[in-house]
């Protein structure tokens, strides 16, 4: 180590300090944004569990978590709303996740999990196992997963040769997420599912009927692969630099490649067997988040809390915002999609990728 | 100083797929030099150096490590001993310059240990060492291809290696900003005695800057050693398909290379070649010519 800095040039240590400074300042404020998008995600979460038909109060609330008995708000906090926000985290987190993964090793806002197709695959495996096959809650996710792995294969295989950005593989997921989309519509009608609430489900994402019991898999699912993703942050970093940077920083690219994806996509498909794919989560998080700690560090932990806060502010907003009742992925959908316009433009007037 | 390193490839083969590239290449690296090899497009220079810096599985022999096969090293320990500068890379967007020469230090790094004093120490120096210190605090997409070329060496100088590999390190930068790039890695042989290994599209730029030069044709050496032993009308000819004069560069004494095309050629092969191979003749003769055009109506620009 020694021997190493030896053979470099001195430098002044007000030099040194000044690098240093600069790193620090850079660090500093990913902290206090970090900090600020916690505290963001807590004050929703405890909005989520105050608000609805009657609000209760935070003694309340804190009883029900307690589990004291606390009659009405057992029931409508312990029951209702708890079961949904936290279902909104963990799907929130497990979208931001994946996407900002996906975003940062192919170096493409543009390559998220629901753009290219692969929340797609879930949701049209989710639809088949619980509405036509009425299959339980495991099988379902059991199926989601193999069939958003297989999405993502098909897409990278039907891709294979293109450039390292994945201009190609982009344009062919949109296409495949396509076919998804419609094999979804096609489930629901040959089902003849006149519900309007499972349908909105499997097409945009919706928290309704969120229950206790279905949770358990998302859980597990983000508690085990998010510290994965994070264990593997530094070496995502090499990997936004290119394959040969990353080679030549000594990262193991396949095999961490391989991790990364495999991680991503179960999180993506999980959350959307749990929720349905809720639009645009995946897409917008890991941009937002970016934006928010500031460039040239990870955004897996940051994109993690700006999905769980989108997915709560915007079930909030649809819940109480208007007239009626939209489910969260209507109101993330039009967030979402003039973003993706904005990408769209910006990719072809640069006539390459975003 | 850096220290030795001894690189050798043994009848190294390899390619893309069922392409083979390199076929059978034998050679040795010396230590503390500057290496370049040189060769027509698509004679697999480019996959020579890729397959050195294992960034390609050599399909048949194998490329040698201070004894050991490079497949055998450990990628993090051979990342602290070989760098490499790939072509053309891409920073992720809105990156300072002073994070992105950081992440040149990874192989040093472990999950666990923060940030420490050495680190800050080897970015500095390096960006130092690059001239990049004055933009520390910039984005790298704010800055000029020459000025993005400085930083990228910088952050493979902040991983401290021994052996650092260039893939056409100045490519698309203008001819000013080629020196630059170019004596800046002199220098950085000079001083740390770094071992250089590059691949260079200028021939004319090779001979001035290589100490040692490797030319390759169709996948196999046709010659290396000293410039001046490897430079000639004959290699030329052989390598690039090309006629061509070699006369002494008036600037630095190597090798030079004047293409002879199918037009401009105005001097018979072998014939009157005294006013090109002496500069200072070249001038004088010019000089009157200049001032006589420019005296008539700028006494400004006259020279004394």
């Amino acid at each position: 180590m020694a021997a190493l800095l030896d053979s470099l040039p001195a430098v002044s240590d007000a030099d040194v300090e000044r690098v240093r400074a600069g790193r620090r300042r850079r660090s500093r404020r990913r902290t206090v944004a970090l900090v600020v998008l916690s505290v963001l995600a807590v004050a929703l979460f405890a909005a989520m569990l105050m608000l609805g038909n009657t609000i209760y109060p935070v003694s309340d609330v804190l009883a029900v978590l307690r589990g004291e008995d606390v009659s009405g708000a057992s029931f409508a906090v312990g029951t209702l709303r708890l079961p949904r926000a936290l279902t909104a985290v963990l799907a929130g987190a497990a979208f931001g996740v994946a996407g900002s993964t996906f975003q940062t090793m192919l170096r493409n806002p543009l390559a998220s999990p629901d753009v290219i197709g692969i929340t797609s695959g879930a949701s049209a495996a989710a639809v088949l196992s619980i509405v036509v096959l009425k299959w339980s809650g495991t099988a379902t996710m059991g199926l989601s997963l193999a069939v958003g792995i297989l999405t993502a294969l098909v897409i990278y295989l039907a891709a294979r040769g293109g450039d390292s950005t994945g201009g190609r593989l982009i344009l062919i997921g949109i296409g495949v997420g396509a076919m998804l989309d419609s094999v979804v519509a096609y489930l629901l009608l040959k089902a003849a599912v006149w519900d309007l609430a499972v349908a909105t489900r499997w097409m945009t994402g919706s928290l309704n009927g969120s229950r206790m019991e279905d949770i358990l898999p998302l859980a597990i699912a983000v508690v085990v692969l998010v510290p994965i993703v994070l264990f593997l942050a530094r070496d995502l970093g090499a990997l936004e630099l290119g394959d040969s940077w990353a080679t030549a920083l000594g990262v193991r690219v396949d095999r961490t490649r391989v991790l990364l994806v495999v991680a991503a996509v179960a999180l993506a498909c999980v959350a959307t067997a749990t929720t349905g794919p809720i639009a645009f989560v995946a897409f917008l998080a890991g941009p937002i988040a970016a934006r928010i700690v500031g460039p040239g560090s990870s955004v897996v932990l940051p994109a993690a809390l700006t999905g769980a806060c989108l997915v709560l502010a915007a079930d909030l907003l649809g819940q109480f915002a208007f007239d009626t009742k939209f489910p969260v992925g209507v109101i993330t959908g039009i967030l979402g999609a003039p973003y993706l316009i904005y990408l769209l433009v910006r990719t072809s007037r640069r006539g390459g990728s975003a | 100083m850096s220290a030795q390193h001894e690189i050798r490839t043994e009848q190294l083969r390899s390619g893309y797929g069922a392409r083979v590239v390199v076929d059978g290449v034998d050679l040795v690296v010396p230590s503390g030099r500057i290496s370049v090899i040189v060769g027509a497009n698509a004679c697999g220079k480019s996959t020579l150096l890729k397959t050195i810096a294992r960034l390609l599985p050599a399909q048949d022999g194998a490329v040698v490590l201070d004894g050991r096969r490079i497949d055998t090293i450990p990628t993090k320990e051979l990342a602290r001993t070989l760098g490499l500068l790939p072509q053309q890379p891409v920073a992720p967007e809105g990156i300072v310059v002073t994070d992105l020469v950081g992440r040149g230090r990874h192989p040093h790094q472990k999950l666990f240990r923060p940030w420490t004093t050495a680190d800050d120490q080897a970015v500095t120096s390096a960006m130092a060492a690059a001239g990049v210190l004055d933009l520390a605090d910039r984005a790298v997409d704010e800055l000029s291809g020459g000025q993005r070329q400085r930083v990228w060496i910088a952050m493979a100088l902040a991983q401290s290696t021994d052996v650092l590999l260039l893939d056409e390190p100045t490519t698309f930068l203008d001819v000013s900003h080629q020196i630059e790039v170019l004596d800046l890695l002199t220098d950085l042989n000079r001083t740390r005695g770094t071992t250089i290994v590059m691949v260079l599209h200028d021939i004319n730029l090779a001979a001035r800057y290589a100490d040692h030069m490797v030319a390759l044709r169709a996948g196999r050496v046709v010659a290396d050693g000293p410039p001046h032993a490897v430079v000639t009308a004959e290699l030329v000819r052989e390598v690039f398909a090309l006629d061509s004069l070699v006369v002494p560069d008036p600037v630095s004494g190597a090798p030079m290379v004047l293409p002879r095309g199918r037009h401009h050629v105005g001097i018979a092969p072998g014939g009157a070649l005294d006013g090109v191979a002496d500069p200072s003749s070249a001038a004088a003769s010019l000089a009157p010519a200049l001032s006589s055009a420019l005296s008539p109506t700028s006494d400004v620009l006259e020279r004394p």
